[in-house]
């Protein structure tokens, strides 16, 4: 593929990182747990659906720790590992995994920020080895992403939308 | 660096428009945001100062639809104009799947517009990415303006070719958008390759979405590649 590397998400990745971040959120009393790649795309959202729009949040998610990233590196610091913003009632906390993507986790007033980061270094690791070992296999075993005929469908549809 | 989710069966695909200040970037998506069909697209998101200058970035989701089984989506974003926001521009270019190139035709600004394409080669290099492997478009904006320069001028300036060294590659390739000229082609002994360019009025639509098409189409392209 043409530009930076690509990488594809399974269904058993799906299913894994849905069992870690489930077990997370019951032992934190948080509310949502969110994957987003660091290019601004949403991977994956677990606990209960939130309210806004996924796609706006996750392009935010990615420009935020980005920023801070920038931000760590001129105070002399590799990076920030997490990051913590907190509201009246509702609060979320990021942490990179793997370097590629970052969990969010949003949270009320029925927990605290202890609880979370107690729970979340565990978290962190077993999400880091699920997102390395989906790194690592590579995409040679994978199956063409775009069968034959999708780019004459996907022509058509640009054509319906942004006129022939 | 398109994702291909496999699990909730999308693919999604970032397009980012680059340029000097005020050429008309943000203008590009407020035009496809007023006129896709609202069910097609998401909110505009825009990070801009008191006096609407992109500070960060303008976001924008357009949805393709379900094709073979895959929603898919293009995320638009343009990046900020201004030369002293190059950290932020920098950010946006990460993970980008095909960048349109919105330059403003008037001949005040040729100079900014050499200047942003370069630090968009610079900063594409910074990321290890290659503009002359990825789908890339150039759009001459403001085309209405009695002080536009000419297409010739533009495209010498902006679009004059990189050397195409692969010799699979080396054969006359005719522009599907402009008659009788080409996109690869020999000038003086060497084989050269530019960037699909289009004519453009943001303001008024003209050329947003033949501009927008025709790097969408570049990107699916390459998808299957």
């Amino acid at each position: 593929m043409a530009g930076a590397s690509s990488w594809s998400f399974r269904e058993e990745d799906s299913n894994r990182i849905h069992v870690i971040l489930s077990e997370f959120l019951r032992e934190a009393n948080a509310r949502t747990g969110m994957i987003v790649d660091r290019t601004g795309q949403m991977v994956a959202i677990v606990g209960e659906e939130p309210s806004f729009d996924p796609t706006a949040f996750a392009s935010l998610t990615a420009a935020d720790f980005s920023a801070n990233d920038q931000l760590a590196r001129m105070i002399g610091e590799p990076e920030f590992g997490s990051l913590f913003h907190q509201g009246e009632k509702e609060s979320m906390y990021l942490a990179d995994i793997a370097r590629r993507v970052i969990l969010v986790v949003l949270f009320d007033n029925r927990t605290t920020l202890g609880l979370v980061k107690l729970r979340v270094r565990q978290t962190v690791l077993d999400l880091r080895q699920v997102f390395e070992d989906m790194f690592n296999r590579g995409t040679a075993d994978e199956k063409p992403p775009v069968e034959t005929g999708f780019l004459g469908e996907a022509e058509d549809e640009l054509d319906k939308l942004f006129g022939a | 660096m398109s994702m291909i989710n496999y699990a909730s069966r999308e693919i999604n695909c970032k397009l980012v428009y680059y340029g000097p200040g005020l050429g008309g970037k943000t203008t590009n998506l407020e035009f496809v945001f007023n006129k896709v069909a609202p069910n097609s697209r998401g909110k505009l998101i825009s990070l801009a100062t008191e006096t609407e200058r992109t500070l960060f970035f303008d976001f924008l989701p357009v949805d393709l639809g379900t094709i073979r089984g895959f929603k898919t989506r293009f995320h638009l974003y343009t990046v900020p104009g201004q030369v002293y926001y190059n950290a932020s521009r920098k950010l946006i270019l990460k993970g980008v799947d095909g960048v349109v190139f919105v330059a403003d035709s008037q001949i005040e600004r040729m100079e900014a517009n050499i200047e942003a394409m370069q630090n968009l080669y610079d900063n594409m290099a910074q990321h290890g990415y290659n503009l002359t492997t990825i789908p890339f478009v150039v759009q001459y904006n403001k085309r209405d303006l009695p002080n536009a320069a000419t297409l010739k001028e533009l495209q010498a300036a902006l679009n004059p070719g990189w050397p195409v060294d692969d010799a699979a590659k080396q054969r006359v390739t005719p522009d599907p958008y402009h008659e009788g000229e080409f996109l690869v082609e020999q000038v003086d002994g060497t084989w050269i390759e530019r960037a699909p360019y289009f004519e453009a009025v943001a303001m008024t639509g003209d050329g947003v979405f033949d501009t927008l098409k025709a790097v969408s189409k570049l990107v699916l392209k390459s998808l299957g590649s």
